[in-house]
């Protein structure tokens, strides 16, 4: 009897894959939240574009959501290169300069010092690299502010105030605390007997950090890459503070163009030039976010 | 002959906890050495001290006759494979094995040798261009066997190096590791948690619980006559059987529950009289009878029947405790049947319940 049922209920009921509705309340839930969310974000952006391509005549008849009618690159070429801030009207190009010189040599040294610092509290634990490891871990929870003025007169009774030396200086510093915390972690999470293994075989210090570890860590150093190079070219704070007229980041200029008083408005100009200034750390992200994918599915191969 | 390791008054503590205590080993040259235990028990801990991985906090270690205790791990004279085999993941099999060879500034020439030796013995030629994570499981363990190998050192250290592998592989591959001792004859410590390969590789096993050596002994004298208690338990799948009593007639019997066991024949020391007193009997050294036994015998119900393939367990109550018993498949019984245990008392062991010594 009992077997009987089961037969007949093979025969007419459920089989093979389970289908799948596209209109499920769960889909509409999930994907309904995600395209309002993404509206939000890209709204701003939209608006952005658009008036940056608008003339001024046209933005003045106020609507801010409508596409251009004529489109025009001018507001990009006066943001770039004949937009004044003060007495100088040679636009964003030389903060873009300046942030070059900034933003490389501080991304290049911090993630190179980091890096090591990582790998030898990971790896080679001395008597106290716990407590210095804690000690620089709290060093990333100190608000910036607080350490502005110290750091300006340390900066400038080494004769670097105002420099691009004393800026780069600066974000190396400041960067030390997240990077090694990010690399410590990164290197505790290797196997520990490749490790041991390179020991037995009489690597050293430096000979397993760029021989084994290195080429197995592209995945963070890319992290890092995006991190410091947004980080950087993104500062405000320090490059207003630390640097001079001449030297001003990218952001600083920026700031300068949008906020100068004279004449009128020239919004167009001002949206360019935030574009402008945006994209790196956006060209930066969508370039090594391919690789920082890559560097994963790389890694979860090798089981 | 020449001791190849020696161990003396080994202790290495962290902070207030003591790894391993005051431990002596010697090891000759050209022996394959087991160090076995449940985790924790120290037995890797050892092995990455005799490879100088960790620093010690007290004692010496010498290997052929240097004293290494402060030596680099590739200045001991020692080749290590891993458990998770370790290879470097850029590398390929070439480089991998080249690695160390490279670091002490061998000639090209010579490491060329090397490689084409280690890829022969090995059989892995057709790999040395190839990554690692384009090898199978086995072939990457070969590998790591391998890297050992090219170092031309005397002595192997082994840390669990089959566990990652499944049963089948695993046992292909512990043929080939006894294999290449017979061939290479270099000293082997060889750390697992698996008894199997333990009988199977060893000269001699340690047997390891809480950072000391319980036992030091081959595998056939460990299997037969247990130490103590602790080893006992350990050797031997199922475990031993232990029957808990007291001696009685200055040693000559054993009075288990209500059941006399007379202990005529037992090879072990004098048992004299003890009120605590325990009998180890393998499942294997117990016959099942259902008429009565003439010699030393238990009766006992059958609870479970085990079916292993090629044996057959039998899974008893006597007296109030639970027994395991080998068979044969046809010697089954089905579960209520009234059986006699005829016990094989030169072949077991007694113990002292308190100190938990054999007798």
């Amino acid at each position: 009897m009992a077997d009987l049922s089961v037969t007949a209920g093979a025969m007419t009921g459920p089989r093979g894959q389970k289908p799948k509705r596209a209109l499920s309340p769960t889909n509409i839930m999930l994907y309904g939240t995600l395209i309002v969310i993404a509206v939000y974000y890209l709204i701003p952006l939209y608006v952005m574009v658009v008036t940056s391509l608008k003339g001024m005549p046209e933005i003045r008849m106020g609507n801010i959501f409508s596409p251009p009618m004529e489109i025009t690159f001018q507001p990009w070429v006066k943001a770039w290169s004949e937009a004044c801030t003060g007495i100088n009207c040679d636009g964003l190009s030389r903060g873009f300069m300046n942030s070059v010189y900034i933003t490389v040599p501080s991304v290049i040294i911090s993630i190179a010092i980091a890096s090591v610092n990582g790998y030898a509290l990971a790896n080679w634990k001395f008597k106290g690299s716990e407590a210095f490891f804690t000690i620089l871990i709290l060093g990333a929870f100190i608000p910036f502010q607080v350490m502005i003025y110290p750091i300006a007169i340390l900066l400038g009774s080494v004769g670097l105030f105002g420099s691009l030396t004393g800026l780069v200086l600066v974000h190396t510093i400041f960067g030390m605390p997240i990077l090694t915390l990010l690399f410590r972690n990164y290197f505790s999470s290797m196997p520990e007997e490749l490790f041991k293994a390179a020991r037995v075989d009489g690597a050293g210090f430096w000979s397993i950090y760029f021989r084994i570890m290195l080429p197995m860590s592209m995945p963070i150093f890319v992290v890092a890459v995006i991190l410091q190079v947004t980080g950087i070219w993104n500062d405000f704070l320090f490059g207003v503070i630390y640097s001079s007229n001449e030297l001003y980041p990218m952001t600083v200029q920026l700031n300068n163009i949008v906020n100068s008083v004279q004449g009128v408005k020239e919004y167009n100009v001002n949206m360019a030039a935030t574009l402008l200034t945006g994209l790196v750390p956006l060209i930066i992200y969508f370039i090594s976010g391919k690789l920082f994918v890559r560097g994963i599915a790389a890694g979860a191969v090798k089981g | 002959m020449v001791n190849s390791i020696e161990v003396k008054d080994l202790t290495l503590t962290f902070g207030s906890v003591s790894v391993l205590k005051n431990m002596n080993l010697h090891v000759q040259e050209g022996e394959f050495i087991v160090l076995l235990g449940p985790s924790g028990c120290g037995k890797s801990t050892l092995l990455n001290c005799l490879a100088g991985l960790l620093d010690i906090s007290d004692g010496q270690i010498f290997i052929k006759g240097k004293n290494v205790t402060w030596s680099e791990p590739s200045e001991r004279g020692i080749g290590m494979v891993f458990q998770s085999y370790a290879l470097y993941p850029q590398m390929t099999v070439r480089g991998n094995l080249s690695f160390g060879l490279k670091n002490a500034k061998v000639p090209q020439p010579e490491i060329d040798k090397r490689i084409a030796r280690a890829a022969e013995i090995l059989q892995i030629q057709p790999l040395l261009d190839r990554k690692p994570a384009a090898l199978s499981g086995g072939q990457r363990q070969r590998v790591a066997i391998g890297r050992a190998l090219v170092r031309d050192v005397d002595v192997f250290l082994f840390d669990e190096p089959l566990s990652n592998l499944d049963a089948k592989l695993r046992s292909e591959l512990r043929v080939e590791i006894k294999r290449l001792h017979n061939q290479l004859g270099n000293t082997m410590v060889y750390v697992t948690h698996d008894q199997i390969e333990a009988l199977t590789l060893a000269d001699r096993i340690a047997v390891m619980k809480g950072g000391v050596i319980q036992q030091l002994a081959e595998p056939l004298e460990i299997y037969n006559r247990p130490s103590n208690l602790f080893v006992a338990g350990f050797i031997g799948s199922p475990s031993m059987n232990f029957l808990k009593g007291r001696t009685l007639d200055n040693g000559r019997a054993f009075q288990f529950g209500s059941t006399r066991i007379d202990l005529a024949g037992y090879e072990g020391g004098a048992v004299l009289e003890r009120d605590d007193a325990i009998l180890g009997v393998r499942p294997e050294h117990i016959t099942v009878s259902t008429t009565p036994l003439a010699g030393p015998s238990l009766a006992a119900e059958v609870e479970i029947d085990e079916n292993l393939g090629a044996d057959s367990l039998l899974w008893l109550k006597a007296e109030g405790t639970t027994m395991s018993v080998r068979v044969p498949v046809e010697g089954r019984l089905p579960p209520g049947t009234k059986v006699h245990l005829g016990l094989d008392i030169p072949k077991a062991s007694i113990f002292d319940a308190k100190s938990e010594q054999r007798i």
